[in-house]
């Protein structure tokens, strides 16, 4: 690897909060994770856990107020994109990292042309004329696998399906090749072939332009089939790290182990009743003192209650916040 | 891991794409064709405008030519003067294509300042929010208070009368409905997702507000703005009619009904002909407004 062996992305104890009428609620609450070059890091969690607002904050694309960055740090390439000025933020918005939105059918301006969205973002931070983006255009259309390219280049996103709208956003996105994708719940909103295709086409390109890829997702599914790491979320925390293969094969935190229970198997022994976590997730505006999870844990005890668990390397790369992770 | 080969292999719904190219625009025009008093409203509007435009070819007569030995002359009584002369002699066919030119003038230059205002004010207010929000919203609901026609003839009793300063002291009081629509409009657009893409991708907030806000709230204004030329022909007649509008010997259609009136008992035509060049360009302007946001309804979008 290159000698240079600090991570693309570290980010420390990012926190995020809401100012709400009804109080603040902390939607991130002190993360902190990094991601190297050309690694896929699978963020998972369920609705609420604050997968996507911590997507939003890295980039600073949080509505403020209400949303606010209380603390931390986010490194890219040494500088803290929290520090930058709005001017600054924006050139390293699409240029360095680049998003993918859950919804294709929305995130496509609905008045131009599919080939000039792609022209604008290439001129916007290369300076190019039209006539030279055009053709970077077309190249990208064709990469991604839009039909007949030179005719959808000129094509309004009413006009294509979900998928080709998602294969659009991809080429947008890395219209300027971005160090980092960052993908939330890309596939989410799409067809399971359709999911498929994205997916494999996401992880080809990861090749071609040596991407980073922080993918957001619910389902492990998608997480198994191209994460190379981890994060599990849980009530604004990561609860446990860890490169794919532990986590699928030794979780260490009752979360991700009742997650990966409640996953159905097509080779179950019997028909019985699919694994749920009980309960639901907590109201962010009233954690309990101690681990966000011990009211639906099945292993808590009193401890639990009272005491937030920090994280513990359980074993190298492999992180868990949870009083009895060395319970086995 | 998936080989360069299959990423750039087309994806299998390809075949479902792009069966129909069919740009926004012409969309629009299909649907508007279906909406037959609006096409209807389309024609005579563009009759009028054409009517206005060459005037000076069309007209048989100087509007302002005084021909004392025709005084009063009805319509279709002398082949020479087709609809008739007024108390002066004057041929009310000319006078009407004439008139037709200042009115629909004024109610283009009026419709342009309110669209510009509104359109101003309403991206301001909407995309910055918060107190530029609350400022100029507020203005809004403050000239909102007064009537139109008073705040019309107190201005107009101050500005000299001219086709601009009318068309403009139309135009900046009845901005505000266009503001509030622009308003309403870019607060839904701003929240909508390929808003925060563009922001995602490094769009600045002028780029935002130009290329991703404006162009998707156009339509409503395009109907507002054709409405909108109705109303202020409108209203040209009505201060022209009390006498601070178009002045004397130059015609509009207002005019030509304030002195119509001493006549109105035994010369009706003098006044029906205005009147009806009046309700016709209103009613034709309201059809072509109201086919406009049919065929621009984004709900029938899909169609």
């Amino acid at each position: 690897m290159a000698v240079d062996h600090r991570p693309l992305l570290q980010v420390e104890d990012l926190k995020v909060q809401f100012r709400l009428p009804t109080g603040i609620l902390p939607a991130v609450d002190g993360i902190g994770f990094t991601l190297d070059r050309r690694e896929t890091l699978g963020v998972v969690g369920e609705s609420g856990s604050g997968k996507t607002v911590s997507s939003l904050a890295l980039l600073r694309l949080l509505e403020t107020p209400p949303a606010e960055i209380s603390a931390g740090s986010v490194l890219f390439e040494g500088r803290d994109l929290l520090g930058l000025s709005e001017t600054e933020i924006s050139d390293v918005r699409g240029r360095s990292i680049a998003m993918i939105f859950q919804e294709p059918m929305t995130s496509l301006n609905p008045v131009m042309t599919v080939g000039y969205q792609i022209d604008e973002a290439l001129m916007r931070h290369y300076g190019i004329p039209r006539r030279e983006a055009r053709a970077r255009t077309l190249e990208l259309l064709t990469l991604v696998g839009i039909p007949s390219p030179e005719r959808n280049i000129d094509g309004y996103p009413h006009q294509l399906s979900g998928g080709m709208r998602q294969r659009v956003m991809i080429a947008l996105a890395l219209s300027c090749e971005p160090k980092i994708l960052v993908a939330d719940e890309p596939t989410t909103a799409l067809d399971v072939t359709i999911q498929a295709q994205i997916l494999d086409l996401m992880v080809g390109l990861q090749e071609k332009f040596d991407t980073s890829i922080l993918l957001i997702t619910h389902d492990l599914a998608v997480i198994a089939e191209t994460a190379h790491r981890v994060a599990v979320m849980y009530a604004g925390r990561i609860v446990e790290a860890a490169p794919v293969a532990t986590i699928f094969g030794a979780p260490r935190h009752p979360y991700t182990q009742g997650l990966l229970r409640s996953i159905p198997r097509i080779h179950r022994q019997r028909l019985d009743v699919l694994a749920e976590i009980p309960g639901g997730v907590p109201d962010l505006t009233r954690l309990p003192p101690g681990c966000a999870f011990a009211p639906r844990c099945p292993r808590a005890d009193a401890h639990c209650r009272q005491e937030r668990p920090m994280p513990v390397a359980v074993a190298p790369d492999h992180v868990v916040s949870c009083w009895k992770a060395n319970d086995g | 891991m998936t080989s360069t080969q299959n990423i750039i292999a087309e994806a299998p719904e390809a075949a479902v794409v792009a069966a129909r190219h069919e740009s926004f625009v012409r969309l629009v025009l299909r649907r508007f064709l279906r909406h037959r008093l609006a096409v209807v409203g389309a024609v005579v509007v563009v009759l009028l405008c054409a009517s206005a435009l060459f005037a000076n070819a069309v007209a048989p007569h100087d509007p302002t030519f005084l021909d004392t030995k025709h005084r009063f002359l009805a319509p279709f009584q002398d082949m020479g003067f087709l609809l008739g002369t007024d108390e002066l002699g004057r041929d009310t066919l000319s006078r009407l294509l004439y008139g037709g030119r200042v009115s629909l003038a004024v109610g283009v230059v009026a419709m342009l300042t309110t669209v510009l205002s509104g359109l101003v004010v309403g991206l301001a207010a909407g995309y910055y929010g918060r107190w530029v929000d609350d400022l100029l919203m507020r203005f809004v609901d403050t000239m909102l208070c007064f009537p139109q026609v008073f705040l019309l003839l107190v201005v107009a009793a101050f500005v000299p009368p001219t086709l601009i300063s009318i068309s403009l002291i139309i135009g900046l009081t009845s901005w505000m409905e266009v503001a509030r629509i622009v308003r309403g409009e870019i607060l839904y657009l701003k929240e909508q997702d390929f808003v925060q893409a563009a922001r995602a991708l490094g769009a600045g907030g002028a780029r935002i507000m130009f290329k991703e806000l404006l162009p998707n709230a156009i339509a409503p204004v395009l109907v507002a703005a054709t409405l909108k030329v109705a109303t202020a022909v409108l209203m040209e007649s009505y201060i022209s009619y009390l006498g601070y509008g178009i002045q004397p010997p130059l015609a509009s259609w207002g005019n030509m009904l304030t002195n119509a009136q001493g006549y109105f008992d035994t010369v009706p035509y003098l006044a029906i002909l205005p009147g009806a060049m009046i309700t016709l360009t209103v009613m034709s302007f309201n059809f072509l407004g109201d086919g406009l946001r049919d065929a621009l309804d984004p709900r029938l979008r899909m169609d």
